[in-house]
């Protein structure tokens, strides 16, 4: 009823909700708030991890995941509420985009939105708090260009500065005791790509067994696939022959045929119109003279036998990308039909050795010193596929974020010394600006500021004492300080080498700020009712 | 109420199975009609303006989509009612026909209900209400014409278009960048119009969105972009000069629609069928080859002997492209969709400067880019931004300020916004009460009331008084004569909105008016409202 008297006709459906103005707004920072706590643990070099478990009937004992990666972890969560919705939605983005900073950004977010409750209270517009917003996130962005540096792509410099942030990255993993070790592996890796931004050329081959320690880089190129029996155990010189093609008793496309027949003898003359069809497809195969023949599709006894019988090495079943990844890395072109022999040094591929090695218990291929150099595998060991699984997706981030490096070529300093920076660009910016857009402005600055003071209290120091001297030092002109996370002091980023990569940084400022922006914006939320399920 | 006796006094039924269904009459049902509506006017109001607020969205499948755009929040919110679905058409039709003022037009329907109301408890009767509005309508609309201005769209490299783009981002969660977005829309609408005609076909625009990065790296490409890549990974990653063969059969053998049954009876047979198979392929590709095509797009899949035939004879090929990308692509190269292999002709190709594959963030996504098309500038504005939430709201800004370009270009009149134009209707339309001398005088200055309200509502969005900032408006414009004077939403410091240059278009602003005195109209007209009771 409204006040007077007039019964309101339902407009929405059954069980729809609609929620205005203060409600709504409460019930957006209530839920991004949340989520953003919920990771903001696990952010920084002392963060903690996360134990995920499926949830649902029958589900109880599956496989759970222990993760410090912001980006698996909101992913991984049921969430209802909408507002916390964007924020995993923009964790997702950020982690497509450059890869790391999943978590940042939804605690940046996160920290805004919280700053902007309280401006609210306060009796300040939700448009206000935005024109505020924009205008420190402009001066921010400015102040974060300002100070990051670049080095030419060849220097050592730029291989130094790679290496650290390499190091800065996993310092949040689990592999931090080992970081120094994975960071030069990550490296090396990345730098073989010679500025291409394929991840795919970088193979991560995990296997359980051995210590984290034993994970190595290989140059040359592993198939987790075995030679067929009866063929060479290794090639030297080997030239390769990459195939899609169907190797079983051919299949007939044209549409709508069928074998009839009427006596016994044609069936055995169409049985031997069959095996010759595959003595001819492997005889024109034979014609490329290749030593080594891969094929994605499942290869048939009979023409087995017959590459076998000729020398060749037949490897069978490969799946596409290890397919894909064998003829970027051999140069070697996927072929489907073999009528074209005479190009056969221009479709070969070629590498120096293939042999059938032993990794833990597993029987492998490995093609050493082929034709492109460009790929290289990463050989994962560890105590358990868990580990296993949080020491990829930490490679993974650092590769993503040493090839965004690589492209971008700037780097800024860590140790939340960024942070720190922009929120003073932001503060100055405050005092100049008329207006209630002001008190935005500083709630930015505050917001940006509590990154590091996160990642001082997970690592249990007293993160008002040392922010506060922070924001001291940096006023004392100190450009290059930082948090020295291992003392709990205020260290020399220089001399502590933390670096990190300017895309990602900006990437999460801009991110973080627009999807608080979109939330902030939000004076009314509706929900339909939800779609009825048959139950099955 | 629906039982009624003969004359013996017998009684009987006028309305079948009375007792599962839900009846109003009168009265009620005109107030429960306007109140429903009301319902939904009420939920826009607040987004109207560049200070209005967003609404969340959650469809009944749990995803969110936040928007300010009117159409789409009340076509997302799955209004129930009968009465408030209409509004939610109102919104879609100005939406088809103009593609901006859409959270206007349901306000201004809004505005006129509430009046409406007070009239009915007045005692008014309902068709003289409408028949008071229709009136007054027709008064604002001429009105409107008299102070529209017609602006020059070519003076000062597109200024006056710029501005009006700028105009309808400003209300949206991009109007950081309205500056830049506008502009972008402004040569991506110039790009593809034909001046002469003065019509836009906006199909030549394509708007692709793609998560990543933020809304500033939004750009125009002069060319299509199709989410695709090349069919064989080691396919060349660009094409020079690229003459496109446009497929819409697959590479594979044919397969007739009529049912039928090929019998292999000896190994004679067996053998041909094979080499026929084979053939088939060699065919095809000699076919595209032989017309002088240097890359082949298709609507569907290839074998894969076909696709390596294909690689082997240095012909890209990208597979599974979209029916609209197809017609898109043979628009803007000139070529012809060709159905079959056989009527592949060299004059059938279609031309562009280069085809290319580009790539994006590190997830390893690539798209293709034709560029520098023979025909027609065919356009794609890329949209980034930093979620799928903000991505979508861009591409509905963006499509909203294409709108209201090509509007002007079609129409360069233009009356200022900021409520101004409502302003100096609602003061012509008073006037023009007083002349009238039946009982329609009394809905004609209430209709004036209801174009009172959208500038009441716009300064109340921005925080501004709105009694008092309406008020010394409305004085300004009476004594000054200035049919410009409107709202300071922006808080420049000015209220002529000439001089802050909110342009609007003459079109869109009549067709708000109309559309929404046709709706109320309709609504008055509904005296029963017979519907299940469930309802």
């Amino acid at each position: 009823m409204d006040i007077v008297g007039n019964v309101l006709p339902q407009v929405l459906k059954d069980e729809a909700t609609e929620d205005k103005g203060e409600m709504a707004r409460l019930q957006s920072f209530v839920g991004a708030i949340a989520v953003a706590d919920l990771v903001k643990t696990t952010l920084g070099p002392k963060g903690m991890d996360k134990i995920l478990k499926p949830t649902g009937p029958g589900q109880e004992m599956t496989h759970i995941t222990v993760t410090n990666d912001g980006a698996t972890i909101l992913r991984s969560m049921y969430v209802e509420n909408p507002a916390a919705k964007i924020l995993i939605e923009i964790s997702k983005t950020q982690d497509e985009e450059v890869g790391d900073g999943t978590t940042t950004v939804a605690v940046l977010a996160g920290e805004l939105l919280r700053e902007g409750e309280k401006l609210i209270q306060k009796r300040i517009h939700p448009q206000h708090v935005i024109a505020g917003w924009r205008i420190a996130r402009d001066v921010a962005l400015k102040r974060l260009r300002d100070i990051s540096s670049e080095n030419d792509i060849n220097s050592q410099e730029f291989h130094d500065d790679l290496v650290k942030i390499a190091r800065t990255t996993l310092s949040s993993k689990l592999i931090t005791t080992d970081r120094d070790y994975f960071a030069d592996l990550c490296v090396k890796a990345v730098l073989r790509l010679k500025g291409s931004s394929n991840l795919d050329y970088i193979q991560i081959i995990k296997l359980p067994g051995g210590t984290i320690r034993d994970s190595y880089l290989d140059d040359g190129f592993i198939l987790k696939k075995q030679i067929t029996i009866g063929c060479k155990r290794r090639i030297e010189n080997a030239k390769i022959l990459v195939a899609n093609t169907a190797m079983d008793y051919d299949k007939i496309k044209i549409y709508g045929t069928k074998v009839k027949v009427n006596s016994m003898d044609k069936v055995a003359e169409i049985e031997a119109a069959e095996k010759e069809k595959m003595k001819h497809k492997v005889d024109k195969i034979l014609k490329y003279q290749p030593t080594v023949f891969v094929n994605r599709q499942l290869i048939y006894n009979y023409p087995e036998q017959l590459l076998a019988d000729s020398g060749i090495t037949v490897i069978e079943h490969a799946d596409f990308e290890g397919m894909e990844r064998v003829a970027a890395a051999t140069g070697a072109e996927i072929l489907s039909t073999f009528d074209a022999p005479e190009r056969s040094a221009q479709v070969l591929g070629h590498c120096d050795l293939i042999e059938e090695i032993m990794i833990g218990e597993e029987k492998m291929i490995k093609f050493s010193g082929c034709k492109k150099n460009e790929a290289c595998t990463i050989v994962l060991r560890g105590a358990s596929t868990h580990i296993l699984d949080e020491v990829d997706r930490s490679i993974h981030d650092a590769l993503c974020v040493l090839i965004t490096t690589v492209k971008n070529r700037r780097v800024v300093w860590g140790g939340g010394n960024s942070e720190m920076q922009m929120a003073a660009a932001c503060e100055e910016e405050a005092k100049k600006v008329q207006g209630k857009q002001a008190f935005a402005i500083e709630a930015f600055a505050r917001a940006l500021r509590q990154i590091p003071t996160i990642i001082c209290d997970n690592g249990g120091y007293d993160s008002a004492e040392l922010i506060q001297n922070f924001k001291v030092e940096l006023q004392k002109g100190n450009q290059i300080c930082g948090l020295n996370m291992t003392d709990g002091t205020i260290g020399n980023m220089s001399e502590l080498g933390v670096k990190e990569c300017l895309r990602v940084k900006e990437q999460a400022l801009m991110a973080a700020s627009e999807a608080a922006e979109l939330i902030m914006r939000v004076d009314d939320i509706v929900k339909c009712a939800p779609r009825k399920r048959e139950r099955a | 109420m629906s039982l009624a006796f003969d004359d013996y006094g017998r009684p009987y039924i006028i309305l079948r199975d009375q007792g599962s269904k839900k009846r109003m009459k009168g009265l009620e049902a005109y107030k429960s009609n306007i109140l429903a509506a009301k319902a939904v006017a009420n939920t826009l109001s607040s987004s109207l303006g560049p200070k209005g607020m967003d609404k969340m969205l959650v469809s009944p499948d749990g995803d969110v989509s936040v928007t300010n755009d009117g159409s789409i929040i009340v076509e997302k919110m799955e209004i129930q009612h009968p009465t408030a679905k209409l509004l939610v058409e109102l919104s879609q039709s100005q939406d088809a026909e103009i593609g901006d003022g859409t959270t206007g037009v349901v306000v201004l329907a809004g505005k006129l209900l509430e009046q409406a109301l007070t009239l009915l408890d007045k005692g008014n009767h309902p068709l003289k209400i409408s028949d008071g509005f229709d009136r007054a309508c027709d008064v604002a609309i001429k009105h409107l014409e008299t102070i529209s201005e017609e602006i020059d769209i070519q003076a000062n490299e597109h200024e006056a278009l710029i501005q009006a783009a700028c105009t309808a981002l400003g209300s949206k969660v991009v109007s950081k960048r309205k500056r830049e977005l506008g502009k972008i829309a402004v040569t991506a609408v110039l790009d593809v119009a034909d001046l002469a005609r003065k019509d836009v076909n906006l199909d030549l625009i394509k708007i692709q969105t793609k998560t990543g990065g933020s809304v500033e790296d939004t750009r125009l490409i002069s060319g299509i972009l199709i989410d695709k890549d090349m069919s064989h990974p080691q396919m060349p990653k660009e094409v020079k000069e690229a003459k496109i063969c446009l497929l819409t059969c697959p590479f594979e053998p044919p397969k007739p629609k009529t049912k039928h049954n090929i019998n292999i009876s000896s190994a004679e047979d067996y053998k041909k069928l094979y080499q026929q198979e084979q053939q088939y392929f060699v065919d095809m590709v000699k076919l595209v080859k032989d017309s002088g095509a240097n890359i082949a797009l298709c609507q569907w899949g290839f074998d894969d002997e076909a696709n390596h035939l294909l690689l082997q004879n240095e012909l890209p090929a990208v597979r599974w492209v979209s029916g609209t990308d197809v017609e898109l692509i043979a628009m803007a190269t000139g070529a012809r969709i060709i159905p079959r292999f056989q009527e592949i002709t060299p004059e059938k190709l279609g031309k562009a400067g280069s085809v290319k594959e580009v790539q994006f963030g590190t997830s390893n996504e690539r798209m293709l880019v034709i560029e520098n098309c023979q025909c027609t500038k065919a356009v794609t504005i890329l949209i980034r931004g930093g979620s799928q939430m903000i991505v979508d709201e861009a591409k509905r800004s963006i499509h909203d300020a294409i709108c209201v370009i090509r509007n002007l270009i079609k129409d360069n009149r233009i009356v200022y916004g900021g409520g101004s134009a409502e302003l100096a209707c609602a003061i012509q339309v008073l006037q023009y009460a007083d002349e009238v001398s039946s009982v329609e005088q009394y809905a004609i200055r209430s209709f004036a009331d209801a174009l009172e309200g959208i500038p009441c509502c716009l300064a109340d969005n921005c925080g501004l008084n709105p009694i008092t900032s309406v008020a010394q408006a409305k004085s300004r414009q009476l004594q000054e004569n200035n049919p410009r004077i409107g709202i300071d939403c922006m808080e420049l410091g000015t209220t002529d909105m000439k001089e802050q240059r909110i342009y609007e278009t003459l079109s869109s602003k009549k067709q708000q008016i109309q559309l929404a005195t046709q709706v109320v109209k309709m609504i008055l007209k509904i005296d029963d409202v017979i519907a299940p009771d469930d309802y």
